[in-house]
């Protein structure tokens, strides 16, 4: 047996048929998905880029607001640690110590030379600036809606130099670590796209399920709507809605609508593709069967129609998700989503769109790349899924 | 004259589940102005087969080393297994090899016209020019008993019926006066009185143009009327041929006296119907020995399921594979009863 | 309704609109045109016709999974007695328990996600048969030895089976919930040859077992001619001829099932080129032939034909035919 072999090596002809004989669908795709290397892969990067996400804070030397900037390395190039150099080797990675001097002759900018004597050591799980995991600081509009509630704090981190600052990406014109922003930036998107992609998916799932499971005219009034709001197109509206978005709202409030957004103008292409799964579902034979049965519309759905497109459905999201992501950063970009200070692959692109940046301070676009991947991932996890998806056209006779 | 060989065909596929033996050393010949029915029930490989004659198979197609298909054209003779190019490939697709297949629905573009399709077929395989072409159409459709052919000439496939829609495939496969026409299934998706219809014309034609008929089908009442020989497949070998007469009416492999026994008969509506035991295995498990051991009333374990018979003669033209028609066989029955 | 009947059919009508149309009225399918029968209790029917015949439909419409464009189907049991044209939803529900239908594609009817004990032991829970896991357990137990499938196998998904076992799983979940009424739609069709002997086999051994009422749906008059013991004839939605299954062999009325019969290829090779070919092809239900639906086709047809329906009549003990000539 073909794939399943590579699971279990040492396992029997027979318990291998068998297996495969009693192998439900999520187990076959589990399968299928695991023979497909690219996607693999691609898990794997998505995988570590999330877990990156979520302990951001405690990879990060330097908070990734103004709180964090470095005074003494404004627009610092990247300072790779290193193990060994002509003074000789060390077990501790190092970086080499800076100091900075402008005059005339640069122009007025500031010019960083390296000191290679100074050695400074890279310290592990040392102690830096606070983050906690529960932080809900929401200046709601209306006092009513404010919340406060911290939890969860720490303050260790995983890598810091003893003397001065360690900069891996290197830092902004303002001293701010790329590197931490960069994370921090990965998980802002992470967490749009997710509520973006949340919310469109409910949607989705009501209007098009309704509109696949009944079909009639309750389908085609919804499918004109459906349509409708598909037509609409994002950038302009996010431009007029911005316009109206209140300048004294903070920045998660900001992030919290900027995502519905994403999900209320997301919602039709999801909505297109669940009806017509359902469609195709509804008219199978051993649906049917079930409806000779007398089994009532909820049984169907939960029985046959659920199961059957959750495969699908997965596969959407998997890849409706690069989509908000690209949205809100393509938004962040051109200064309508979440705008600096909040870290967001968009808004640290922002600065990269200057001629001095591209001549001088190249570090910069290290962002673009991790964006790369990041969607690349998304999609070929959800290529990968798709084709795992459905294991049964195959096995027909 | 003989005008196709095929000799030691064998055939694997490469799939997920593995390697799946498709055809096991399968050779026949097919003569000119002979009917050549191949009968196999799903998984004996017969539809596999037919298509290697066209070279036809999808690229996870392994041959085995002793393969030989030989096509013998007036001046030469042509090894098909070993055609490349498209070029090559042309003369057994559509040129001296024509094929007709179960669903003509399928196997008409939808959004051309049938005659704007037999023509776009005339213009590879012939020097013709379109205008020849076209009229040629025009007359094979009317030779195949389509009423009003010029104005069917025009139609699109949806519009005619399925018995229509199957001479029109006919015409369409014999307008490049093809030496060996393979009809895999044509017959089955058709309604009875439609089918005797075409089976009729299929013959006229056979008499017509003089060429061959390889005959896939697994209803072997249509192989009784249509064809001259039969060879019975099962998993992917050839367990008995020989004429339709000895075939039917005096089977010698277990399998097909089988067959024949769980056919509902109309002159024998009394006695029941007596199936062959067990199911067809899986592609994937595929039984050492004869294949078909795990399902024969006659099988003997320490032969049957250790080595494969060859295919032993019986009569002129009839042979079967069958250890139990040997003499050792008898031999060893003796000794028991002894 | 005669005392024995298990169903009566009472000129049935089935029409599908086709669509709609800017001018003028949209055409109308007449897939079930006026039919009449009777099935009587515990027999083995056989509905045979070609592509159009409506014997589908008309065997949806008995399972009420079609609509009844007008007429009537009455259903009786020893319990209770429904007019299926006119059921109440309470009522419908309770028929539901009493007749179901055997697929055509093993393929296509057991969904692929469930494994082979749920499939089976669906119709149990949602029509609320069984009241506890153990019970519907031993239900499908004792229905899947029936059809004589390997309880082992119960855990399994449809996948691994081949589609002779599939169609097995098929009879065990449509027989599970005990209906007096099948309706088996093309079973055997899509089944290889050596293994529909071993369904019908199977089907005769079930109804010998548990007395129920077959309807059995076919084009192939060779397998109804073993099974069943009544068979009707329809004709472009219309029935042509009914007979107990050795009178309609041995004595065919209608000019269609006597070129239906002869269209039939003999396993003799010696004797071809005696039937006699019925010419033509199937009218398009849409647009069917005025009077008697087959005249276009019947080498007996006269004017008469072009003009007036044939009546149902009975020739002898249980022999009807609708033809002017019979």
């Amino acid at each position: 047996m073909g794939f399943l072999s590579k699971a279990k090596p040492t396992e029997t002809d027979q318990v291998l048929k068998e297996a495969y004989f009693t192998a439900s669908q999520a187990q076959l795709i589990r399968a299928r998905y695991k023979s497909n290397r690219t996607a693999m892969v691609a898990g794997w990067v998505l995988t570590m880029m999330i877990l990156v996400g979520f302990f951001s804070e405690f990879l990060s030397p330097y908070a990734p607001t103004m709180a964090g900037r470095d005074k003494q390395y404004e627009n610092g190039p990247p300072q790779m640690p290193k193990f060994w150099d002509e003074n000789g080797f060390s077990l501790q990675p190092f970086i080499y110590g800076t100091s900075r001097e402008r005059s005339i002759k640069t122009n007025f900018r500031w010019v960083i030379t390296v000191d290679r004597e100074d050695r400074r050591y890279l310290r592990f799980f040392v102690e830096g600036w606070q983050y906690s995991y529960i932080d809900l600081k929401w200046n709601l509009p209306g006092e009513a809606f404010d919340i406060d509630f911290t939890t969860l704090t720490f303050s260790t981190h995983l890598f810091g130099a003893d003397k001065g600052g360690v900069h891996l990406f290197g830092t902004d014109a303002s001293g701010k670590d790329i590197f931490s922003r960069t994370l921090r930036a990965i998980f802002t998107s992470l967490k749009c796209g997710a509520l973006g992609v949340f919310i469109a998916f409910v949607l989705a799932l009501v209007i098009g399920g309704i509109s696949g499971f009944y079909g009639g005219w309750i389908d085609s009034i919804l499918q004109m709507i459906t349509d409708a709001i598909r037509t609409v197109p994002p950038l302009p509206l996010f431009m007029a809605l911005a316009a109206f978005l209140p300048q004294e709202w903070s920045a998660e409030a900001v992030f919290f609508i900027i995502s519905s957004i994403l999900g209320l103008i997301g919602w039709p292409t999801l909505a297109r593709r669940i009806r017509t799964h359902l469609l195709s579902e509804r008219s199978q034979e051993y649906v049917l069967a079930a409806e000779l049965c007398g089994a009532s519309p909820s049984h169907i759905i939960r029985r046959h129609l659920l199961p059957s497109f959750t495969s699908y459905i997965i596969v959407d999201l998997m890849i409706t998700f690069p989509y908000m992501v690209r949205l809100e950063t393509a938004l962040s970009f051109i200064g309508l989503g979440l705008i600096d200070p909040v870290s967001s692959l968009g808004s640290m692109m922002q600065n990269v769109s200057k001629a001095d940046v591209l001549l001088n301070y190249q570090w910069y676009f290290i962002p673009v790349l991790f964006f790369i991947a990041f969607v690349l991932a998304f999609v070929f996890v959800g290529d990968g899924l798709r084709d795992a998806a459905d294991p049964y056209t195959r096995a027909k006779k | 004259m003989t005008l196709l060989t095929v000799e030691n065909l064998d055939l694997k596929f490469d799939t997920d589940e593995g390697r799946i033996t498709a055809v096991d050393n399968v050779s026949f010949e097919l003569n000119s102005g002979e009917v050549l029915g191949l009968v196999g029930e799903s998984g004996s490989g017969k539809s596999v087969t037919a298509k290697s004659l066209m070279h036809l198979n999808p690229s996870n197609a392994v041959y085995g080393a002793g393969s030989e298909i030989y096509l013998e054209l007036e001046r030469d003779v042509v090894d098909v297994l070993s055609l490349k190019s498209s070029r090559e490939l042309k003369i057994v697709r559509g040129g001296a090899i024509s094929m007709i297949f179960q669903e003509p629905m399928a196997s008409f573009a939808p959004a051309i016209t049938i005659g704007a399709q037999m023509v776009e077929q005339l213009l590879i395989h012939s020097s013709l020019s379109k205008k020849e072409a076209a009229e040629l159409s025009v007359e094979m459709l009317d030779r195949v008993g389509i009423s009003e052919a010029r104005h069917r000439f025009y139609q699109y496939a949806f519009e005619l019926s399925g018995g229509m829609r199957q001479r029109a495939m006919i015409a369409m496969a014999l307008s490049t006066k093809p030496k060996v026409l393979i009809a895999d299934e044509p017959t089955t998706a058709l309604d009875v009185t439609i089918q005797a219809q075409v089976l009729d014309l299929m013959k006229e034609l056979v008499a017509e143009f003089g060429m061959a008929i390889l005959f896939i089908t697994h209803d072997l009442s249509v192989i009784a009327q249509t064809a001259d020989r039969v060879a019975v497949m099962y998993l992917g070998r050839i367990l008995e041929t020989g004429t339709v007469r000895q075939v039917i009416q005096t089977p010698a492999h277990p399998y097909t006296q089988g067959l024949l026994n769980s056919l509902p008969k109309l002159d024998a509506l009394d006695e029941p119907l007596t199936p062959i035991a067990g199911d067809i295995p899986s592609p994937l498990e595929r039984p050492p020995g004869c294949v078909f051991h795990t399902r024969c009333p006659k099988a003997k374990p320490g032969v049957c399921d250790q080595s494969i018979p060859d295919l032993f003669p019986i009569d002129s033209g009839h042979t079967a594979a069958c250890f139990a028609l040997t003499q050792e066989w008898s031999d060893i029955d003796q000794k028991r009863t002894a | 309704m005669t005392e024995s009947s298990h169903i009566s059919v009472r000129n049935l009508s089935v029409h599908f609109v086709l669509g709609r149309q800017l001018f003028g009225k949209p055409p109308v399918v007449r897939a079930v045109d006026e039919v009449s029968l009777e099935i009587p209790k515990g027999s083995f029917f056989g509905l045979v016709g070609e592509s159009g015949s409506g014997k589908t439909t008309l065997g949806r419409a008995i399972l009420r999974a079609a609509p009844i464009t007008s007429g009537q189907i009455l259903y009786r049991d020893d319990e209770v007695e429904y007019d299926l044209s006119n059921i109440a939803k309470e009522q419908l529900k309770d028929y539901r328990q009493r007749a179901q239908l055997i697929f055509q594609d093993p393929y296509a009817a057991l969904s692929p996600r469930m494994t082979v004990r749920d499939i089976i032991a669906e119709p149990l829970e949602v029509m609320g048969i069984t009241n506890t896991r153990a019970e519907t357990d031993d239900r499908v137990r004792e229905i899947a030895s029936k059809c004589r499938l390997n309880l082992e196998h119960l855990r399994r998904f449809p996948h691994a089976f081949s589609g002779g076992q599939r169609q097995r799983i098929s009879i065990a979940r449509a027989l599970v919930c005990s209906p007096r009424f099948v309706v088996a739609d093309e079973s055997v069709a899509a089944l290889d040859v050596s293994i529909q002997a071993d369904i019908l086999n199977l089907l005769e051994s079930l109804r010998g077992e548990l007395m129920n009422t077959f309807l059995f749906i076919s084009h192939d008059l060779r397998v109804v001619a073993h099974i069943c013991d009544t068979v009707a004839v329809m004709y472009l939605g219309t029935l042509v001829e009914s007979a107990p299954t050795r009178s309609l062999f041995s004595n065919p009325s209608h000019p269609y099932t006597k070129a239906l019969l002869s269209a039939i290829p003999s396993l003799d090779p010696d004797v071809r080129g005696k039937a006699q070919k019925l010419e033509g092809e199937i009218p398009s239900p849409v647009t069917p032939p005025s009077g008697c639906k087959f005249h276009t086709r019947c080498s007996l047809a006269e004017e008469r034909c072009r003009s007036e329906a044939p009546l149902w009549r009975e020739l002898s003990e249980g022999h009807s035919v609708a033809c002017h000539f019979a």
